[in-house]
């Protein structure tokens, strides 16, 4: 199988690790040891700590985050971002597996779907408080996930690709099918998010909503990525047989990444249905799942900021190319396949690479 | 800990790669494993590592029988390997694949690691600075900053060995760690066995080049279609009839001498 | 009884559609190891191509021809364009660009031949026999014989030509075709062509039946690509029994459980083979090779 395990660079963190000086990165080796007396070796572990993609990535993503407000001129814009950063906190969880420890999927929206109706179902229906139900869906989500994953991950490539495939499918068959309980392909509305006493609606709550939850997702994948149990993740991705031979149970962290990335899609759901205030099967579709795996790999495998400019890049496109009308399919077929041949590693991988070779 | 190989039978389709073969690997010696190719090394290695399940037979370690225990917790019990085809992390630098050797030493559970608990920055520093050390014992110390897919063949070689290290194991099996390797590296090699044998680690060794293995080995089991041909300390090897007609040859006896 | 029979008449028919999908995944797998998520936009082009050529007046006997041309055109530009310029990616890289490659062509029917539902008249008459009971279409007939026809034909194809074995040959062992001469490029385009047309004519064959439209490909092909996967990857012979048997079971479940989930009962089928037979069921085995 041509599955070679393609040389990936782990965020800019990796990215600066090449460069041979490590005085710039926490994680290159050496810094931390070799530089550490001195007062040069100071200012450079705060430097490697600002610098470091854990730190200083997320603290320019919050940046952003916090920055962009200014540049969104109406509610459409806003409506724009808002999905953006859901999306992203699906692509965050999903690199994690496709990405970091190489297991496709090709049915996350499922996962994404369950959470959202979970939500809408539980409080609309049930009368449930928001955040409950969002607990509710993620803690069922991530059951399910648990329970199908063992058998799922044993398969390889085309198999595991099937298989993710089917998942989704026949959660959005069911969603769409269960038409008292879910509206059926009509969808359904979603009340308002109550948190105590505050109703949570309007597209500027819901941006700082998605916006911290984004940062948080980002947060949590980088320290996972940057730990222990991530190389194992890495580990089982390069070489399987060489990670169960090193005491990795590779089976074990299969279950794990796969439970996790669809406890993200599951919570990014949620907060998709309450933000929209409306959920329809379309979101659980294969279509929908083919997305976030494309916003994925357009970013860049194992890449946690590739998959938020990748998300970026495929929500807010369509609107752009929407002028476009009829020819925003056309042209978005085009531009994967395009991507994919030029850039195979994902643009931010490779613009990374460039700046790197740009710079020394 | 004793390793015991109890009449173990590999079949694939109809090939017996493996054939009711015994043998005892005694603690802190170097037991080398020679024979043609296709005797059956590798599948020896990949049996007692838990890749694959004989068709028969049990492997012992210590008074535990592990033959149906898998590869991770074999590594757990300290049994640790390299690979003859490399199996290198290439999505990896050359350092991160020998942190992960460190994996069984270090705290894994799902949200310290999350949120990044003081337990985890310590594990990762003490897996870095560790690793590095690794790194600089077996050699690699020019390479500890590389990403893994930009070292030669010969490195990563050795980038084996050091993530087999950094599982700390007490038995070590090393499947053709000279293969490929021009003489000056071969030399290394044999150096770097001899330091690992005599920090007290059991060490296995699969290996073509006569001359090292001559050199290394307590004590030598010979392969041929699976089964046992000879099994001895060098000079008995060495002089075995069987063992020069069946592999090594006239001349390769004599060069090795 | 004859609501059985009916039952089992439509569950092949619709079994015989899903076997000629999933040989065009099996084909192009066998050569390439890519899978094709395009195959099903092959089926869809079929199709709506002979629709829009009998509009413009043609007979269905050129028409249908003609459409296939075109679709295997449309699959040697996909192979030559995108596929081929990504040879040595991974697999996720390749199953992007086959999906890319299917929103494209979805997307260019879309502009270019509208969104509405489309129907071919059946080939020989729209009456259905009646056998015990249980009405067969007219069409049925078509398609099983095309599938049949279609088996022989590729089985003396692989077994006879100089081709054929150049294609099983490389699907074997990519290395050792390459130096006993085999141009694998060459091969890799006449499965995608080959593919492109099996597609084209299950396309064509269903349309009197199912209707056709710029969007039936993407069920259509993932029901191929589970029937392939049911037989085992790569395996012709698997592609065509996971075929028929996943449209018997689904005829069968839409008849006597539940119309409503028949859609899913293919996929639940999947991986209820998968959990327990990882490689399906006529997929070959083996240790991985370390
Ligand atoms: N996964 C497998 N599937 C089928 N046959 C196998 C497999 N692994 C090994 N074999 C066969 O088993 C026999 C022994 O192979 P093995 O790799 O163990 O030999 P070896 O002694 O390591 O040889 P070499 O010195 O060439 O490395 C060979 O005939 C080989 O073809
Ligand atoms: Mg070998």
């Amino acid at each position: 199988m041509g599955d070679r395990a393609q040389k990936s660079l782990f965020d800019l963190s990796v990215a600066r690790k090449v460069q041979g000086t490590a005085k710039h990165s926490p994680h290159a080796p050496l810094s931390a040891t070799e530089a550490a007396p001195g007062g040069d070796g100071a200012v450079r572990t705060v430097g490697a700590w600002l610098f470091s993609a854990r730190t200083g990535g997320v603290l320019l993503l919050a940046a952003i985050v916090a920055i962009l407000p200014l540049f969104l001129p109406n509610k459409f814009y806003f409506d724009v971002a808002i999905k953006t950063a859901l999306h992203a906190i699906v692509c965050v969880g999903l690199n994690l597996l496709i990405g970091y420890a190489g297991q496709i999927s090709l049915g996350h929206a499922g996962f994404f779907a369950l959470g959202g109706y979970a939500s809408a179902i539980l409080t609309a229906r049930f009368g449930w408080p928001g955040l409950v139900a969002m607990l509710a869906g993620a803690v069922g989500v991530g059951v399910l996930a648990f329970l199908v994953a063992r058998p799922i991950l044993r398969l390889k490539g085309h198999y595991l690709a099937m298989a993710t495939l089917g998942l989704g499918i026949i959660i959005s068959i069911i969603i769409n099918r269960e038409i008292p309980l879910t509206g059926g392909p009509d969808g359904m509305s979603v009340p308002a998010l109550w948190v105590g006493p505050w109703r949570l609606t309007g597209p500027i709550t819901w941006y700082w909503i998605s916006g911290v939850t984004l940062v948080l997702a980002v947060w949590l994948a980088l320290n996972l990525v940057e730990s222990p149990m991530g190389r194992a993740l890495r580990a089982l991705h390069g070489s399987e047989v060489a990670a169960e031979t090193t005491g990795i149970d590779v089976t074990r962290y299969k279950v794990l990444v796969f439970v996790v990335s669809a406890v993200f899609a599951s919570i990014a759901g949620s907060l998709f249905a309450h933000a929209e205030r409306f959920m329809t099967p379309v979101e659980a579709g294969f279509l929908r799942s083919i997305e976030f795996v494309t916003m994925v790999v357009l970013g860049g495998m194992a890449s946690i900021f590739g998959s938020v400019v990748g998300a970026a890049i495929l929500t807010a496109l369509p609107q752009v190319l929407a002028v476009f009308h009829d020819f925003k399919h056309l042209a978005l077929g085009a531009i994967l396949i395009a991507v994919m041949i030029f850039m195979p590693k994902g643009l931010v991988p490779t613009l990374a690479a460039l700046w790197r070779r740009r710079v020394g | 800990m004793r390793l015991r190989v109890d009449n173990v039978t590999k079949e694939f389709g109809g090939v017996r790669a493996v054939s009711e073969l015994s043998f005892t690997v005694e603690p802190g010696r170097v037991h080398s494993i020679i024979g043609p190719n296709g005797a059956g090394k590798t599948t020896l290695f990949n049996i007692i590592t838990g890749v694959y399940t004989p068709t028969q037979g049990r492997i012992w370690l210590g008074d535990d029988d592990i033959t149906a225990l898998p590869p991770a917790a074999r590594a757990a019990r300290g049994i640790a390997r390299t690979f003859q085809n490399l199996q290198i992390f290439f999505n990896m630098t050359a350092l991160e694949n020998v942190m992960v050797g460190r994996h069984l030493h270090a705290p894994r559970r799902i949200l310290p690691s999350m949120f990044h608990m003081p337990g985890i920055k310590r594990a990762n520093r003490e897996a870095r600075e560790r690793a590095a050390e690794l790194m600089r014992k077996v050699g690699l110390a020019r390479f500890i900053g590389a990403d893994a897919d930009s070292m030669p063949y010969g490195a990563l070689k050795r980038l084996e060995i050091a993530r087999a290290l950094a599982t700390e194991p007490k038995i070590l099996l090393l499947d053709e760690p000279a293969a490929g390797l021009n003489p000056k590296e071969t030399l290394e090699i044999d150096e770097l066995i001899q330091k690992i044998a005599q920090s007290g680690i059991t060490v296995v060794l699969v290996e073509h080049n006569m001359k090292l293995v001559m050199g290394v080995s307590d004590h030598i089991l010979v392969l041929d279609y699976g089964r046992r041909l000879a099994e001895g300390t060098a000079a008995e090897v060495r002089n075995n009839p069987d063992v020069i007609r069946a592999y090594l040859g006239v001349g390769a006896v004599a060069g090795a001498a | 009884m004859a609501e059985f029979l009916q039952f089992l008449l439509s569950g092949i028919t619709v079994g015989a559609i899903y076997a000629l999908v999933g040989l065009g995944f099996s084909i192009i797998y066998n050569a390439s190891h890519v899978i094709n998520f395009a195959q099903g936009e092959f089926v869809m082009l079929g199709g709506m191509g002979t629709v829009f050529l009998m509009a413009a007046g043609l007979p269905l006997i050129v028409a249908m021809p003609l459409a296939i041309c075109v679709v295997v055109a449309v699959g040697l530009i996909l192979e030559k364009l995108a596929v081929e310029p990504a040879r040595d990616a991974t697999v996720v890289t390749l199953i992007i660009i086959t999906i890319g490659a299917s929103i494209f062509i979805r997307g260019a029917v879309e502009v270019t031949l509208g969104k509405d539902f489309h129907r071919l008249p059946g080939f020989s008459g729209d009456e259905p026999i009646l056998i015990g009971g249980a009405a067969l279409q007219r069409q049925s007939l078509w398609i099983i014989g095309a599938l049949i026809v279609v088996v022989a034909g590729l089985k003396w194809f692989f077994d006879h030509t100089r081709l054929g074995k150049a294609v099983l040959a490389t699907s074997h062992n990519r290395i050792a075709a390459q130096l006993v001469g085999i141009e694998v490029r060459t091969i890799l385009l006449v499965s995608f062509g080959l593919s492109a047309g099996l597609g084209a004519l299950a396309g064509i064959l269903t349309a009197p039946i199912t209707l056709t439209k710029y969007d039936i490909g993407i069920m259509l092909g993932l029901k191929g690509f589970a029937a392939a996967i049911l037989g085992g990857l790569g395996s012709g012979f698997g592609a065509v029994a996971g075929g028929i048997v996943l449209g018997v079971i689904e005829a069968m479940a839409a008849g006597y459980v539940s119309s409503a989930y028949k859609d899913a009962v293919a996929f639940v089928i999947i991986l209820g083979v998968l959990f327990f037979m990882p490689s399906g069921l006529f997929g070959a085995k083996g240790a991985e090779r370390v």
